[in-house]
């Protein structure tokens, strides 16, 4: 690691105010940015630790809307009994990411923020249509993805919360790299009032991504027969060691169809 | 058998400090005033060196010294070595090429060591690493196994100039020959045994530090055999002679053969802690150990299997290019050698066998001995032929292994080997049995209404364990003997401390070989303390590896225990006033034979210490004995393996539904120490068949440098396993053991590869068998069955 | 330098580091508890795992800086002076562990995972939960038995 100066805020508006240099870097969780740091893949000049910042977590169910604090755990959500009544798919998908001390570690605010292509929460983001609430504003997960590893957040904006509808029925199947165990290919499902929507993780060259034929097709027949002759494109697909394009394609078809018949 | 006897499932000794964080690692060992190694890597596949500067990087905080090979050389310290010679068919020694500590001149492979920054802090090594300036002119790369000898390949050392490190031979080619001639069936068969990364949970580290008050070195490192270190440090590479390099590996993180070697790392620090007048401590990180320590496997081959009208076999005939990697690592050269093709018969009764292995020099990692060394690759070969054999010829793949057993003893295979003692129809038997390989058929009926494709795979391995003769490894090019050796100290009190050359880094040698002075002396386990992995206290050894220690080290104990009983019953002959020819020992008790005169163990130490009751001219006072054991002959673990897989035709994901073992080990002195030997081979094997494998790019770059994409074995890729014995007794050593360590590695590939091939309905796949590969292999066969 | 103070196997600790320590370093450096591992640099092999207020983290991926007032317990706070630990027992009965080097890892998530799941684990939770954790050695069999039964016995000693 190269040096850096530490700075442990009390507040957002502290923590925000000394994110905003172009040095600095906010530290959730750290099971993403100490790894890199540790690596030399980072060179932050400051950290600023969320970790002494209130009020960042928790979820709570209210008004057909599931809201969970950037700095909840995946643990915490994985087993808030509430968000189980409320989107089951949520907390079975928290508990799909790392192992369980990566869970007692990881927040979903860092892992929104991140945006690894291969994260699992991006794509119930974009499948739920959830809104990613920052210390000065809302951004729609559609707008808020922008690339791999890129996202809106300007420097030093601080994600708070993140808002999710909750739908009628949705699940999040997850292939799971060998090595890595991030996802090769991860279907977030999700039927809600306003249609079918469907996200894939793991699969796309820049990030997560929504498969508008399968949405079309599920939102008339929600059933895997419907989308099982839909074959995907492979462009835009990743290729490595442990999955090609082709078959990536293949997967997110078998994920697909899984989610929806596990959905509920 | 007594409650911690031979044969008793004795909870280890060693546990207890393990389990409480009291273990004490390489990494564990702080020296007043250390400073810390890193090392500049190559970050090139195959470049020269044209110049270095450090002097930005020496200008940092905290840096003490920077070292390149120059500075080797101007102290006049030498290369690593290789040390076992392998001569070509034609009689022509091998091709070494130069293997410095710190590169002169060229790197070879991406991790190559250019240069090492000792520092205060390790932080402040690493970060004046970033300031050494080197230029480099990359140049093309030979990386590929199948690509060294293709005519044009770029040459890694100038004394190979295509490449061949070697090409060797072993068998009766005319034989052979006749044996496809007359052949009424041959199976062909390319086979690629995929390269491995060992990863020993434990990184290797090393602490280096000279005295010279004493103008003496210690080096404090992850090793198997320190004894072997310290002979190679000190009689090649020219640290400083035996008596002046002390060499000490305390526990030890796993090694898996990885640990054998001596490497780069180590010499290095044990020579600049002369140069800095200060300790010098290196720890690998993973990538590093990824990067640079020797890998293991990487074969390609074509083998053919020649068979009579009735399932015979009549020969085996076998190709094989052994990547061996940018230079020639501790054992490298044996390793494709005289511990694979040695081991073609496997447990067979093959007339005529011809091996033909072209080592080869590649701009990776050096390749060496990894669990099994060799001896997987060979089980491969011959269990991979030998099924698609029984397929090819419609008959059930259990009865044809059968039909082709060895069934008598001694059998003298036509590549050297000699198998003293076995019964494999015995260990079939049980395990089709445990396996219920009876109801394979309804399972599979059952998984094909689940849309799954269920299959089923033997292996019937043989290795060669306890390794071995000297002699007999002398004249095969060995450049060491492979005795071990053992001291008994009977201390006044009774208690008694064995001193072994032996190295247990997760054997559990603190308890079975205490077990084995228990049941001979009498004595509790708990009176009874191993000493071994500091050369300054155990005057020499050959080390752990090659399932060696039980048959080898065990057996130097027992020579020495031998003379201890003698010389003990002497001395209770004059106390009890007999002659030591009437004196008994049996349980812990020396009697007079046809009289109730006894005394017991404990106090006869006592009396050869004090020395009151005899004359201490006729006979020396003290307990104390030392024996080395050298092998008569290679000892022959074998057995049987089964796997059941079942595979997701939807994502190519093949889950191990079963796994039965059954083994012959001979003797066992601990079942719980040796079922979990068996685990853990059984786990390194699966790894390799389904998991792992390292994939460099066109360039020479390790794609899976990291267990990012290494895919290592865990708790849920695996199954339990059944284990069953059977036990036919090793007859080349006294206590009829014949080794464990290495035969769940050595079984499991097979086993696995077949189980996938049989329910995939052909032979079309590689390892590791990977979702993807086999997904792709369903498409390609099968493209209907790719719907869900 | 910066003064960070926290609470490790009992014992109130106080010392100056470096903000860029990490847990394990803090641990085996500064405070010479030697028993936690690191065996990766990936945050994956959880050698390395302790307890932080009570749930198993890898402290290989913590910042010690940021842990001040923190509850630490790590291998050497489990036994009772000579008295194992029930999870500490029944892996050397069961014969969970070969070289020792992932063991303290892999005995702090034991310990965690029954604090969450309880005391009767079955063999597929105890795979899924050791996720992890990697082990060289044993092939997980014993470990899986171990964890079952230390379980077992941590119930029965409450
Ligand atoms: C072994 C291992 C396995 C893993 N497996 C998976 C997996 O299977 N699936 C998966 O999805 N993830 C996986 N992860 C990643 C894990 O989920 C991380 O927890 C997550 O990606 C980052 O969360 P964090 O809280 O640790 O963030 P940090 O590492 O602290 O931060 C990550 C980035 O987000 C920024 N950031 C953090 N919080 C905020 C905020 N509130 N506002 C703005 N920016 C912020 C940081 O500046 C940094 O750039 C794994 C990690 C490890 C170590
Ligand atoms: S050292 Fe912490 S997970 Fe490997
Ligand atoms: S016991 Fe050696 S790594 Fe687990």
């Amino acid at each position: 690691m190269y040096p850096f100066t530490y700075h442990r805020p009390d507040s957002v508006s502290a923590a925000a105010k000394l994110a905003g240099d172009a040095e600095a870097k906010v530290m959730a969780g750290g099971m993403t940015l100490l790894p890199t740091m540790k690596q030399r893949l980072a060179s932050p000049g400051a950290i600023v630790d969320l970790n002494g910042v209130s009020g960042l977590s928790g979820v709570t169910v209210a008004g057909g809307k599931v809201t969970i604090g950037a700095m909840t755990r995946h643990a915490d959500v994985h087993t808030s009994a509430e968000l189980r009544k409320a989107i089951p798919a949520l907390a079975d998908l928290a508990g799909w990411i790392g192992d369980p001390m990566v869970r007692h570690r990881g927040t979903i605010g860092g892992s929104v923020a991140n945006n690894d292509p291969a994260a699992d929460y991006p794509a119930a983001c974009m499948a739920l249509g959830a809104t990613i609430v920052t210390d000065r504003r809302e951004i729609a997960a559609e707008d808020f993805f922008t690339g791999l590893f890129d996202t809106a957040l300007e420097q030093g904006e601080l994600i708070t919360k993140i808002v999710f509808p909750v739908p009628q029925k949705a699940a999040y199947q997850k292939f799971r790299n060998p090595a890595s165990r991030y996802a090769i290919v991860g279907v977030f499902v999700a039927q809600t009032s306003a249609g079918v929507r469907v996200a894939v993780t793991g699969a796309g060259e820049s990030g997560v991504f929504r498969v508008k034929s399968f949405e079309d097709a599920l939102s008339k027949d929600f059933s895997a027969k419907a989308i099982e002759a839909i074959k995907l494109p492979t462009d835009g697909l990743n290729s490595d060691i442990h999955a090609d394009a082709v078959y990536r394609a293949h997967l997110i078809n078998v994920m697909a169809r899984r989610a929806v018949d596990a959905a509920k | 058998m007594s409650g911690t006897g031979i044969g008793a499932r004795v909870q280890r000794k060693e546990d207890f400090r393990f389990l409480t964080g009291k273990g004490n690692y390489t990494d564990d060992v702080n020296r007043y005033g250390q400073t810390h190694a890193a090392f500049l890597r190559s970050p090139h596949a195959h470049a020269e060196i044209l110049s270095i500067d450090a002097a930005a990087a020496l200008a940092m905080p905290g840096v003490v010294a920077i070292f390149t090979g120059d500075d080797l050389a101007a102290d006049k310290i030498g290369g690593l070595i290789c040390g076992w010679m392998i001569h070509s068919k034609d009689g022509e020694p091998m091709k070494a090429g130069a293997h410095p500590a710190l590169a002169q001149g060229k790197v070879r492979y991406v991790g190559d060591h250019v240069a090492v920054v000792i520092a205060e802090t390790l932080s402040q090594a690493r970060d004046a690493l970033e300031k050494i300036l080197v230029d480099y002119k990359v140049l093309p790369a030979t990386v590929a196994t199948s690509d060294a000898l293709k005519p044009g390949a770029p040459v890694v050392h100038d004394v190979a100039p295509d490449n061949a490190v070697y090409r060797w031979a072993l068998g009766n080619e005319a034989e052979t020959e006749a044996a496809f001639a007359k052949a009424a069936h041959v199976t062909r068969m390319d086979i690629v045994n995929n390269r491995l990364i060992p990863n020993p949970m434990e990184p290797r580290a090393a602490v280096g530090d000279y005295d010279s008050g004493n103008d003496a070195f210690t080096l404090y490192t992850t090793s198997q055999n320190p004894h072997v270190a310290r002979l190679v440090l000190s009689a090649f590479i020219g640290i400083a002679p035996e008596h002046k390099l002390r060499v000490i590996a305390p526990d030890v993180g796993g090694g898996f053969g990885s640990k054998i070697f001596i490497y780069a790392e180590e010499t290095v620090c044990v020579w600049a802690a002369k140069k800095v007048g200060r300790p010098v401590k290196w720890t690998s990180d993973r990538t590093e150990a990824f990067l640079a320590d020797a890998h293991g496997r990487d074969h390609v081959t074509h083998a053919e299997l020649a068979l009579d009208a009735a399932g015979k076999i009549l020969g085996l005939r076998v190709h094989t290019t052994a990547n061996l990697g940018a230079y020639l690592s501790t054992f490298s050269s044996s390793v494709p050698t005289y511990l694979y093709a040695p081991l073609l018969s496997g447990q067979y009764d093959i007339p005529a066998i011809y091996c033909e292995v072209d080592g080869v020099y590649t701009n990776t990692a050096p390749v060496d001995a990894y669990r099994g060394a060799g001896r997987p690759e060979a089980t491969f070969v011959i269990e991979r032929i030998v099924e698609v054999a029984a397929r090819e010829l419609g008959k059930d793949p259990a009865a044809f292994r059968r039909q082709n057993f060895v069934t008598s003893f001694p059998h003298q295979t036509p590549v050297i080997m000699c198998y003293d003692a076995g019964d494999y129809g015995a260990a079939l038997d049980k395990a089709l049995s445990m396996a219920d390989y009876a109801g394979i058929g309804a399972r599979k009926a059952e998984s094909a209404r689940k849309g799954m494709l269920r299959g089923i795979g033997l292996s019937a391995y043989i290795e060669a364990c306890g390794i071995a003769p000297s002699a007999a490894v002398g004249s095969l090019g060995a450049g060491v003997g492979l005795w071990e050796s053992a001291e008994v100290r009977v201390n006044p009190i009774g208690t008694v401390e064995i001193l072994t050359g032996s190295h247990s880094h997760g054997q559990g040698h603190e308890t079975t070989f205490a077990q084995l002075v228990s049941e001979r002396l009498g004595i509790s386990i708990d009176n009874v303390s191993i000493v071994h992995g500091d050369t300054d206290k155990v005057q020499m050894g050959m080390g752990t590896y090659g399932s060696r220690s039980g048959a080898v080290g065990m057996s130097a104990i027992v020579k020495a225990l031998d003379k201890i009983e003698a010389k003990a019953k002497k001395v209770a002959g004059f106390v009890l006033e007999a002659s030591a020819d009437d004196i008994d020992f049996k349980d812990g008790k020396f009697t007079v034979r046809g009289t109730d005169k006894e005394i017991d163990f404990a106090s006869v130490a006592l009396q050869a210490y004090i020395a009151h009751k005899f004359n201490g001219q006729e006979l020396e006072p003290g307990l104390k004995e030392s024996a080395f054991w050298d092998p008569t002959n290679f000892t022959f673990p074998a057995g049987v393996h089964i796997c059941e897989v079942e595979i997701d035709p939807a994502t190519g994901v093949t889950r191990i539904e079963r796994w039965t073992a059954v083994d012959d080990f001979g003797n066992v002195i601990n079942p719980m120490i040796v079922e979990g030997q068996v685990h853990g081979g059984i786990a390194q094997g699966v790894g390799q068949a389904l998991l792992e494998g390292a994939v460099y790019d066109a360039t020479g770059q390790l794609v899976t440098a990291s267990y990012m994409d290494y895919a290592m074995p865990r708790a849920g890729d695996l199954p339990s396993y059944q284990i069953g014995m059977t036990q036919t007794v090793c007859p080349s050593n006294p206590l009829g053991i014949k080794g464990c360590g290495e035969a769940g590695a050595i079984a499991a590939p097979p086993a696995v590869i077949n189980a996938i091939t049989d329910a995939l309905g052909h032979e079309d796949i590689a390892m590791p068998a990977t979702p993807l590969a086999v997904w792709r292999a369903i498409q390609k066969h099968q493209p209907r069955a790719a719907a869900e | 330098m910066a003064t960070v103070s926290m609470s490790v196997n009992g014992k109130l600790v106080s010392r100056d580091i470096d903000p860029r320590t990490l847990l394990v370093d803090f641990l085996r450096e500064h405070l010479r508890l030697t028993g936690t591992h690191v065996g990766c640099d990936t945050t994956q092999c959880g050698c390395c795992t302790v307890h932080v207020d009570g749930k198993a983290m890898k402290s290989c991926t913590l910042l010690a800086i940021g842990l001040e007032g923190a509850q630490i317990t790590t291998i050497e706070g489990l036994a009772k002076g000579q008295e194992l630990h029930p999870m500490q027992a029944a892996f050397r009965e069961h014969h969970g562990l070969q070289c020792g080097f992932c063991t303290p890892g892999m005995i702090m998530a034991a310990v965690d995972m029954v604090n969450r799941k309880g005391n009767h684990l079955d063999d597929q939770t105890i795979r899924e939960e050791l996720e992890g954790n990697i082990c060289r050695c044993t092939g997980y069999h014993n470990i899986v038995k171990a964890i079952h039964s230390g379980a077992e016995a941590m119930g029965a000693a409450k």
